[in-house]
């Protein structure tokens, strides 16, 4: 444990000098006991002077976060071979490393071509092999893709680190805020400013094809729902009724829009919006708040929030007949922002569990939940679409930052933005192979 | 016994210096449209006696003394007795000027999924909108937006913070 903490501080040490210029500092903040040994070699570098950049360093960091496995730490390592004819097993079993990934970094083109093979310690097989090019400045995204591989490759489930999020970033003091929507790298790098406002921007939501984000903005001074395209910056007002406009949340087929609108009445109730004919259907009928909705992954279902029992519950509608929610949730006296996990078979949602509001999972099977988190105010939860990991939003010393925990709930990390507070952190879908 | 008497004199002393005889708030975003004590031309345009003026400045006046903030308690969107008056002072003003148009922003405190908190604002603002109309004031008069827990009136996380942020603010356009 305690050499867990030390390598763990190393790890950070050698992070932290790498990314110097980064807005984000990770902290760890939880380690898996039981993850998969596995050492990430640091890339040789067939040039001259020093390598441009430190690829596993990215591959080590990205698979450690998904929970799954535990990278050796390059001080521990006697040996740094860069290809599969270098390597001595024998000392990499020395070690209890089950797996070994070596590669070199060359210049080719403009950019660079990074080589990279992995190979299992006991058994000296080669499990995977590929060369990948990319210019100088997505030598990220690259370092992303051969984690993807090797997760894949070694669990069997898709790896979503080339994946983005998108998030609220607020700046400043009431009541002079400044609010941006961004999206960035699942791990706050490279981040993009989609939108900014003086009034507030809340509850992004992506499409399915990840083109586009729904969220709400006040800038009109009342409520009202845009869907933005990120490529073409193209913006498009789809709700501005009376009253509330909030909780967007896209049918799985891209389609419908599920939203939260109090219209003139002041009723607060969940609703669809057929994006194309505009047609407008009423979800949910009681005089409670209804709010939140979440898409079933087939589509026939919403999830939502309300209050109808007195405190927040999370129950589930038949889209075709929404006339008989039935209630979800059971445990304690606050669950909130229901998010369907990839598979179907969870809802990650805000608990609140003695006195602090965590994320936590429910079964939806057995009813069984789980809490994941630890924090105080912890928002948001959205899961990565392997549904490894969820992203949400922590308090830290005062404002909110991204953080993240495996669905097991036995890694957690936690990214220190140093402008500003984060809020809502969504994961975008996996993009189109 | 008389210590408690005392006590409770005293709090409901202070609870009236809170709240019953609280200041304008300085102009800021969502306060902005405070009425000008002095003049209200931009809204009645011209023909009005100066007898009615009179009556409208009273009665604005009277609203201002009240307060333009209604506080509520967790989770809650009953208003509280102290607050009644304040309701009643705004509802008198809008009586007597049909052509005055209220804003009622509500708020929720920090604590809590976003999207519920923008719903506990807006159930704030219903509660407020629904005293003022059963007090006369015309629905035309009336809008309501909930900012949620995205604008809070002060920063902080602890029981005074939280107090300060469930709200809803009254805010004439002008």
């Amino acid at each position: 444990m305690k050499k867990t903490v030390i390598l763990l501080a190393c790890w950070a040490l050698t992070w932290f000098a790498a990314t110097a210029n980064a807005q984000l500092v990770i902290e760890i903040t939880k380690s898996a006991e039981d993850a998969v040994p596995i050492a990430i070699v640091p890339f040789g570098w067939e040039s001259t002077g020093a390598a441009p950049f430190d690829v596993a360093e990215v591959v080590a960091a990205d698979l450690r976060r998904s929970g799954r496995f535990e990278p050796l730490d390059r001080k521990s390592m006697i040996d740094r071979p860069t290809q599969g004819d270098q390597i001595r097993f024998q000392d990499w079993r020395y070690f209890k490393t089950d797996f070994i990934t070596v590669g070199k970094l060359m210049p080719e083109g403009q950019g660079f071509a990074a080589q990279f093979e992995l190979y299992n310690v006991l058994t000296g097989q080669r499990l995977a092999g590929q060369r990948l090019t990319a210019s100088a400045n997505s030598m990220r995204a690259l370092s992303h893709r051969i984690s993807d591989i090797i997760f894949e490759q070694l669990t069997g489930v898709r790896g979503a680190f080339s994946t983005r999020v998108a998030f609220i970033n607020v700046e400043g003091t009431p009541p002079k805020q400044r609010y941006k929507l961004i999206v960035s790298d699942y791990d706050g790098e490279n981040q993009q400013t989609i939108t900014t406002s003086d009034e507030p921007l809340m509850s992004p939501a992506w499409s399915p094809d990840g083109q586009s984000l729904a969220y709400v903005s006040f800038e009109s001074k009342a409520s009202a729902i845009y869907v933005q395209t990120l490529r073409t910056g193209e913006r498009k007002r789809v709700s501005a009724r009376a009253g509330i406009n909030g909780a967007p949340a896209w049918s799985p087929d891209g389609k419908t829009l599920a939203l939260t609108l109090s219209r003139k009445d002041g009723d607060v109730d969940v609703y669809t919006l057929e994006l194309n004919s505009q047609v407008l259907t009423r979800m949910t009928f009681d005089p409670s708040i209804d709010t939140e909705p979440s898409w079933s992954s087939d589509g026939k279902k919403l999830y939502f929030m309300s209050d109808r029992a007195g405190g927040p519950q999370i129950y589930e509608v038949d889209v075709a007949n929404p006339k008989r929610p039935t209630r979800v949730s059971f445990e304690g006296n606050y669950n909130a922002r229901p998010r369907v996990s990839p598979d179907g078979k969870q809802l990650a949602v805000v608990h609140l569990d003695r006195g602090n509001y965590r994320i936590a999972i429910i079964d939806l099977a057995s009813k069984g939940l789980q809490v994941l988190s630890e924090g105080r105010q912890d928002e948001s939860p959205s899961f990565a679409p392997n549904g490894a990991v969820l992203i949400y939003a922590t308090q830290e010393k005062g404002r909110g930052v991204l953080a993240t925990v495996s669905t097991d709930g036995r890694t957690a990390e936690r990214f220190t933005n140093t402008a500003g507070e984060v809020r809502e952190p969504v994961w975008a879908p996996f993009p189109q192979r | 016994m008389r210590v408690t008497q005392l006590m409770l004199i005293a709090a409901s002393g202070l609870m009236l210096a809170a709240c019953g005889n609280k200041p304008l708030p300085e102009a800021g975003p969502s306060s902005e449209p405070v009425e000008p004590t002095t003049s209200t031309e931009g809204a009645s345009s011209g023909s009005v006696g100066s007898s009615e003026l009179s009556a409208e400045q009273q009665a604005m006046e009277a609203a201002r003394q009240a307060g333009v903030i209604v506080y509520f308690d967790y989770d809650r969107a009953e208003i509280k007795p102290e607050f009644v008056p304040v309701v009643a002072a705004h509802a008198k003003f809008l009586n007597g000027n049909a052509q005055r148009k209220v804003r009622l922003e509500g708020h929720s405190d920090e604590r809590g999924s976003r999207e519920y908190n923008i719903g506990l604002g807006e159930r704030r603002a219903q509660a407020v909108r629904r005293a003022l109309m059963l007090q006369g004031v015309t629905e035309n008069q009336i809008t309501t937006v909930s900012y949620g827990e995205e604008r809070p009136a002060v920063q902080g996380s602890d029981e005074s913070a939280y107090g300060k942020n469930r709200r809803v603010e009254l805010v004439y356009g002008r």
